[in-house]
């Protein structure tokens, strides 16, 4: 066992330039469809709060989703966007989209009605209301989806190998192949540790947000 | 001012929440709207912010009619405060009370000033509570914030729905103050919906009571409680409110006529005799035509045996007519209180037992103690 870890530790410090430089390239994907996944998402999730004829439509096509499994998911979309990173993003993006969107249409929800008829009843037009009011008080919802949309892609993102992009699961993937325990797991620690530290600290940014704006009790 | 004219609103399940409402809001009054729940009350507020359009029927503010007036300008031109008091939670006090001001684009020195003098006018001290947040206050610090951001743009009319009804007891009654003070200094027209009669009379200039979206009866809190028209606007005042505001019955209520009177004309000794048989050491004198004349104590007449009643008549103790009230002998120093009719003609005495007893069921319901 002992001899196990100097090995790994010993592999580790060896290839750490090409770690890092994969570990960036995982992050980078990462947040790409994090960005795509926010750009797209929250309007959905407005949209869903706002009209709500929309919101089962809405809600159901991103939880489909969400159900397919990731590599069926990365395969179908292979076809449609060849090989590389691109087509990886594509793919996160699609996950995510869920707990973001779900969680903004939620966020939006619990708005106090209260908070809301105050608004309106004080002459803010709809868009205002919107942005001044119900979408700052949805923040720590979507904070919450946020965080879980992004410790999900940075597992699925590990598969990316198998329709050619790149981050920490080339070592994974390339170790599976090479039957090479030290290589699998030299992908894999850092990759976990990736998705402990985004829990954590978006963790705290969610609590930052609910401390912020907690509603009046 | 704000006139409804055979104002109705029916909605689209054929419910008809408001049935041929006549209303005038006159400037610078508090009018209060107040029924039990479903009378519509809440619903003819907000037809004046247009939260609710109202299906016929003219409503005009200062000649204008509403529908020819943009929603969003309307309701910046109005105060808007409500029962869930509806702070922004993450919004500092200061950004609360400025929302209005900001959306009008006044400039930020002007906006600073008006926050300043508002949260003065509310007894909170700007540069401690400025920077906080709505849940850093307690719940009757948060609806004077909720008071003072619907004047922060100076509106001339404001809507209060239940603004104080979800605040502690004592908060309520501070509240309710405040806003009496305020409305003299600041002078708006205030449409204010409450369910709490005492409230109601409390700051009302003009009470509107409603019932199944029809307005019962509607007048000063002095009119309702003297003169409310049918059985429900009895009911819904209360009792109690109505006694207390009645007050004691008059003179007629409490007369002796039992209580004997002696002629000015009769000897001193007659008049004796009559007040040692009937145990009275004072007696009412009558002339002839028995109007009354004055009073004649025992102890004067014993004294003065030799005299007669027309010199021992006590002219200064006044008579009561039988109209008068009670109050008024409550208040004098008398120990006897002769009652008379218009003409001057003696009925009898105030009895004062009897007058003793309801005066004591009335300390007694103020006091909330059941005897």
């Amino acid at each position: 066992m002992m001899e196990f870890i100097t090995e790994l530790l010993q592999y580790m410090s060896d290839n750490s330039a090409e770690l890092i430089a994969l570990t960036v390239e995982h992050i980078v994907m990462v947040l790409q469809a994090m960005g795509l996944a926010l750009l797209v998402g929250v309007p959905l999730g407005i949209l869903a709060a706002k009209v709500e004829r929309l919101a089962p439509v809405i809600l159901s096509l991103v939880n489909i989703l969400q159900l397919i499994p990731s590599l069926a998911m990365l395969a179908i979309l292979l076809i449609y966007f060849g090989l590389g990173n691109e087509t990886v993003v594509i793919g996160l993006f699609f996950y995510s989209l869920l707990p973001i969107v779900r969680n903004t249409y939620v966020g939006i929800k619990e708005v106090d009605p209260g908070v809301s008829e105050a608004g309106i009843g004080i002459g803010m037009t709809p868009f205002q209301l919107l942005a001044k009011v119900q979408f700052p008080l949805s923040i720590p919802f979507l904070m919450a989806g946020l965080r879980v949309a992004f410790v999900i892609a940075v597992a699925v993102a590990t598969i990316a190998p198998y329709i050619g992009g790149g981050g920490l699961g080339k070592e994974i993937v390339g170790g599976i192949n090479g039957q090479n325990d030290i290589r699998l797991i030299a992908g894999a620690v850092p990759a976990a540790l990736l998705a402990l530290m985004a829990d954590f600290i978006l963790g705290i940014v969610e609590k930052t947000t609910k401390r912020r704006f907690r509603s009046v009790s | 001012m704000i006139q409804l004219k055979n104002v109705n609103k029916v909605y689209e399940d054929g419910f008809h929440a408001l049935k041929n409402i006549n209303l005038t809001f006159e400037e610078g009054k508090l009018n209060v709207l107040i029924g039990p729940s479903g009378c519509g009350k809440t619903t003819t507020m907000k037809l004046l912010n247009r939260l609710i359009d109202y299906t016929d029927g003219e409503l005009t503010i200062d000649g204008k009619l509403i529908s020819d007036i943009n929603p969003i300008e309307l309701r910046r031109q109005m105060g808007y405060v409500i029962q869930s008091i509806g702070l922004f939670p993450h919004m500092t006090i200061y950004d609360n009370v400025a929302t209005v001001p900001k959306l009008l684009k006044w400039d930020k020195q002007k906006i600073s000033q008006k926050v300043e003098e508002l949260l003065k006018m509310v007894d909170l001290d700007p540069d401690t509570y400025r920077e906080r947040y709505p849940h850093e206050l307690s719940g009757g610090q948060q609806q004077r914030i909720g008071v003072i951001r619907a004047l922060a743009a100076e509106p001339k009319i404001i809507l209060m729905d239940e603004p104080f009804s979800a605040l502690d007891p004592i908060s309520r009654e501070q509240l309710q103050d405040e806003l009496v003070r305020l409305q003299k200094e600041i002078n708006k027209t205030i449409i204010f919906v409450t369910h709490d009669m005492d409230e109601a009379i409390k700051i009302a200039d003009q009470i509107i009571l409603m019932r199944d979206g029809e307005v019962v009866q509607k007048g000063s809190p002095h009119e309702l409680l003297t003169n409310p028209i049918n059985q429900f606007v009895e009911d819904f005042i209360g009792e109690d409110r109505l006694r207390q505001a009645r007050g004691l019955p008059p003179m007629t209520a409490f007369v002796d006529e039992d209580y004997p009177s002696v002629k000015v004309t009769e000897s001193l000794d007659a008049a004796i005799n009559v007040m040692v048989e009937k145990k009275k050491d004072q007696m009412p004198i009558v002339d002839a035509d028995d109007k009354y004349l004055g009073i004649l104590s025992l102890y004067d007449a014993v004294k003065n045996r030799d005299s007669e009643i027309k010199n021992l008549v006590d002219e200064t103790v006044i008579a009561y007519r039988e109209s008068a009230e009670v109050e008024k002998f409550v208040a004098s120093k008398e120990t006897i209180a002769p009652i008379v009719r218009e003409d001057m003609s003696f009925i009898g005495v105030l009895d004062q037992d009897q007058l003793l007893e309801v005066l004591h069921e009335q300390v007694d319901q103020k006091s909330g103690v059941m005897s």
